[in-house]
């Protein structure tokens, strides 16, 4: 992919290593024959790295599948790109070697009509059963949407049998503000033998939308992506789109992005703090923690003019009006630990909270999921340390639990917020500038990928743009779309009125995941 | 087996019967509205207005009446015996006078299940639409409730031995005459386990909670999710009722002062307005509980229950001993 890529840096005069080398070091990207796939990644997952994101493209005479794996600390990626007939496009399926890999795959067989050649359960994943058949709405030539089958039968679900066995199906519509998700229930007395979450009813092919846009237009779709993650998703999709453009950011910018990142993690892990006291009905520590929350909110509006951090990361350039101040930011910190205090002084959520829907170490690995709920089985996985945000000199702790439980996914978020805070004030401290743009380079395309440790985990987008500067493609990876099966496993003999607890204490995005 | 204190004309035991109902109906709700502004407002909250509850009861009653696509007239009956059996059991408890009507068959059994034929009339009627919910909820009820009643049951067996009688009204007009026995040991265990009773028959925190909207984890909710309009309304009216009537008897077995014994009309109006002092000041403080506490996990529930059951029984065995 490097191949024909000039130096970008023009006239912009940054001093500073040349482009390549530090792409050369940050990203490698092969062709490969499909038949060396397996092999190579089988390696490459072997010395370490995960599979971060599997992007199929339609290139128009040829499909492509680009293969992205990451590991970390030092920041490494790697790219295998392999060329598809598009004719007949298939891959052989990674699915022996990865489980994410095996959901991507599946993904991209109802998206792009590629066939995962050997995979174990090639059911469709994204599309309903009513979609059309063999209509992939990815592909360059999908054209318009046929209409929906009506002669699809009801879903597959797993049938437990048995004495007293019995089924719960909540949802899509909950009674409640939150997302579209079916849930069905397989249970004994109180006891869940099995759960099969039923997401994708919020599929807006948002990916789809990126395509043909400029790369500045990309912006409003990436704040969109899953609408508490605004920072998380812009700062990826504009890291990508900055790589692809070989815009280098200085490290003032970095530090306010992350700053910015920061503030998002904070009031997003208050608000699920306060959520997960609200499920266990202690309403008092729900209404501070929207009280705390709605001043993180104030606080958010005051610095970017936008309640959930809208509008101050655009591709090579980074606005704030103001930074939060000390006071401000102890304050908040007061009020965090009184909120903290007056949930886990109290016995009877700590009871809810502990020894609650356990999801063990290797379990989260081998399901390979990420952020909190990574973190709270006690795997170290966190993107600030593993691909800092390119020019960032500031280093955060990772917060680690071990126990795998509701309490473990509580105290990770709040070891999160106190770590957040300090860093939110010692960036807010060294920031020199408000308003940074860099200028952009004469020469466009190319490809990106950005890496971000949103509050939920890590966050992958990678775009390819056109010499127009115009997008060809932007995959976006929301960590909900590797989470949300560890659900269903950590679920296992937990008893049915905990799900709502267990399920907040994952705190995954539908929209984020369905995209 | 009990000798009614002062012979009172049956007009004056319908009149005080009649206030007792109408003062449930009304006030049953008004404690509802009270216990969530006093939880509002240790939240933090405006909350909605005391009366809010009776406002919405109003509206339901005006709605269309739906009905599960499924349900019998199981589902259709169990909302009329829930109101019907609470009022008839409020109508012969001592809640505003010791002399009402039907008070020589105020028994402590009959009116414990007249309670628990409006709980099973639910349970039956969470079941008859089909839905996964309704079995869940009402499963769930029958659970609590198979232990809650027994508790109920031996915390005013304990009452009974001490004034030698089962039937509620003398119990009461018995501890009027012996002020002493407020403070005596088995009143106080019996005490303690009629609140624990009284938080799961009314489906409080930290037992139910009324306000969630979080159907996995509903008890009483979701035995009635298929209730709408007017039937809705008396099953919320019906909740109320129970409400207002565990909570008088409570405060009535524990606190007698004030109630009109006999009724005469003056006394009633005393009687009246010191009951709902009363029960507000229960409301408020189980509000204040509710509030600083958080639902247990739904098996820590008959452990709780079984913790009411045991100081039940040691209400009564204290009672034999010091006897």
């Amino acid at each position: 992919m490097s191949a024909g890529r000039r130096d970008p840096r023009g006239g912009s005069g940054q001093p500073g290593r040349p482009r390549h080398e530090t792409e050369a070091k940050l990203r490698t990207s092969c062709l490969i024959a499909p038949d060396e796939l397996v092999p190579e990644a089988t390696a490459l997952l072997a010395s370490g790295y995960r599979v971060a994101s599997i992007a199929a493209h339609d290139d128009g005479h040829a499909m492509r599948v680009v293969y992205v794996f990451t590991a970390g600390p030092p920041d490494r990626r790697v790219e295998l790109q392999v060329r598809l007939d598009a004719a007949r496009p298939s891959v052989p399926s990674l699915a022996a070697v990865s489980f994410p890999a095996s959901r991507f795959e599946r993904e991209m067989h109802d998206l792009f009509g590629i066939e995962p050649t050997g995979h174990p359960m090639p059911r469709p994943l994204v599309l309903h059963q009513h979609w059309p058949e063999q209509w992939h709405p990815m592909r360059r030539d999908a054209g318009p949407m046929p209409a929906m089958r009506s002669d699809a039968g009801p879903y597959p679900f797993v049938q437990v049998e048995g004495p007293g066995v019995y089924e719960i199906p909540v949802g899509p519509v909950h009674a409640g503000l939150i997302e579209p998700g079916h849930f069905r229930f397989s249970v004994v007395g109180e006891t869940i033998l099995s759960m099969k979450a039923r997401l994708w009813f919020v599929h807006r092919g948002i990916e789809r939308l990126f395509e043909g846009r400029v790369v500045d237009e990309g912006v409003e779709l990436a704040e969109r992506v899953s609408g508490d993650t605004a920072i998380g998703h812009t700062l990826a999709y504009c890291l990508a789109v900055e790589d692809a453009l070989r815009i280098d950011m200085p490290e003032a910018s970095a530090r306010l992005r992350a700053l910015l990142l920061e503030l998002e993690r904070i009031y997003n892990h208050v608000g699920d703090i306060g959520s997960l006291c609200n499920d266990v009905g202690y309403g008092l520590a729900q209404a501070r923690a929207l009280v705390l929350r709605e001043r993180l909110l104030c606080l958010n509006e005051a610095v970017t003019g936008h309640r959930l951090l809208r509008g101050a990361i655009q591709p090579g350039a980074t606005a704030v009006h103001r930074l939060p101040t000390a006071g401000e930011l102890s304050e908040i910190g007061d009020r965090f630990e009184e909120l903290v205090e007056l949930a886990t002084s109290n016995t009877v959520v700590m009871d809810r909270f502990r020894g609650t829907a356990v999801l063990a170490g290797a379990d989260a690995a081998g399901i390979g999921t990420l952020g909190v709920v990574a973190r709270a089985s006690g795997l170290g996985l966190d993107a600030r340390v593993a691909h800092p945000i390119p020019g960032l000199d500031e280093h955060c702790l990772v917060a680690c639990e071990e126990s795998g439980d509701v309490m473990a996914r509580m105290w990770v978020r709040a070891a999160e917020v106190r770590e957040s805070l300090r860093l939110v004030a010692e960036l807010g401290g060294r920031a020199t500038a408000l308003d940074l743009t860099e200028a952009r380079p004469a020469v466009l395309g190319g490809s990106g990928l950005g890496i971000v440790e949103g509050f939920r985990g890590s966050i992958v987008h990678r775009v390819e743009v056109d010499a127009e500067g115009r997008l060809t493609r932007c995959k976006v990876v929301d960590p909900s779309f590797l989470n949300w099966p560890a659900l269903a496993v950590a679920l296992h003999d937990t008893i049915v009125p905990d799900f709502p607890l267990v399920n907040k204490s994952f705190g995954l995005s539908y929209a984020g995941n369905d995209l | 087996m009990t000798a009614m204190p002062g012979a009172v004309g049956l007009e004056m035991r319908v009149a005080a019967s009649t206030v007792q109902v109408v003062a449930v109906v009304v006030g049953g709700p008004l404690l509802l509205g009270l216990m969530a502004k006093v939880r509002a407002r240790a939240e933090g909250r405006i909350g909605a207005p005391v009366h809010q509850v009776l406002v919405d009861l109003r509206k339901l009653a005006r709605k269309e009446r739906v009905r599960a696509e499924h349900a019998s007239g199981v589902h259709a009956a169990a909302p009329i015996v829930l109101v019907a059996a609470a009022a008839v059991a409020v109508a012969m408890a001592p809640l505003v006078t010791t002399t009402p009507v039907l008070g020589h068959s105020a028994d402590v059994f009959v009116v414990v299940y007249l309670l628990l034929m409006g709980t099973v009339a639910l349970a039956l009627a969470g079941l008859d639409p089909g839905t996964a919910f309704g079995g869940m909820g009402a499963s769930r009820a029958m659970t609590i409730g198979a232990i809650a009643e027994p508790a109920l049951l031996v915390a005013l067996l304990a009452l009974s031995l001490q004034a030698r009688t089962s039937n509620l009204p003398a119990i009461v007009a018995a501890t009027l005459a012996h002020p002493a026995w407020t403070a005596s040991p088995e009143r106080l265990l019996a005490l303690v386990a009629l609140v624990v009773v009284v938080l799961a028959e009314t489906g409080r925190i930290p037992v139910d909670n009324p306000t969630t909207h979080l159907e996995l984890t509903m008890i009483h909710e979701a035995m009635v999710l298929e209730y709408a309009g007017p039937e809705l309304g008396l099953v919320t009216l019906g909740g109320a009722m129970r409400l207002g009537l565990l909570f008088g008897l409570v405060a009535n077995l524990f606190f007698p002062w004030g109630i009109a014994a006999p009724a005469s009309p003056m006394a009633l109006l005393v009687g009246l307005v010191v009951l709902a002092g009363k029960a507000a000041a229960i409301a408020v403080a189980v509000a204040l509980v509710e509030v600083s506490t958080a639902k247990l996990r739904l098996f820590r529930v008959p452990e709780l229950l079984a913790g009411g059951f045991v100081l039940a029984v040691l209400a009564v065995v204290t009672g034999l001993v010091t006897r």
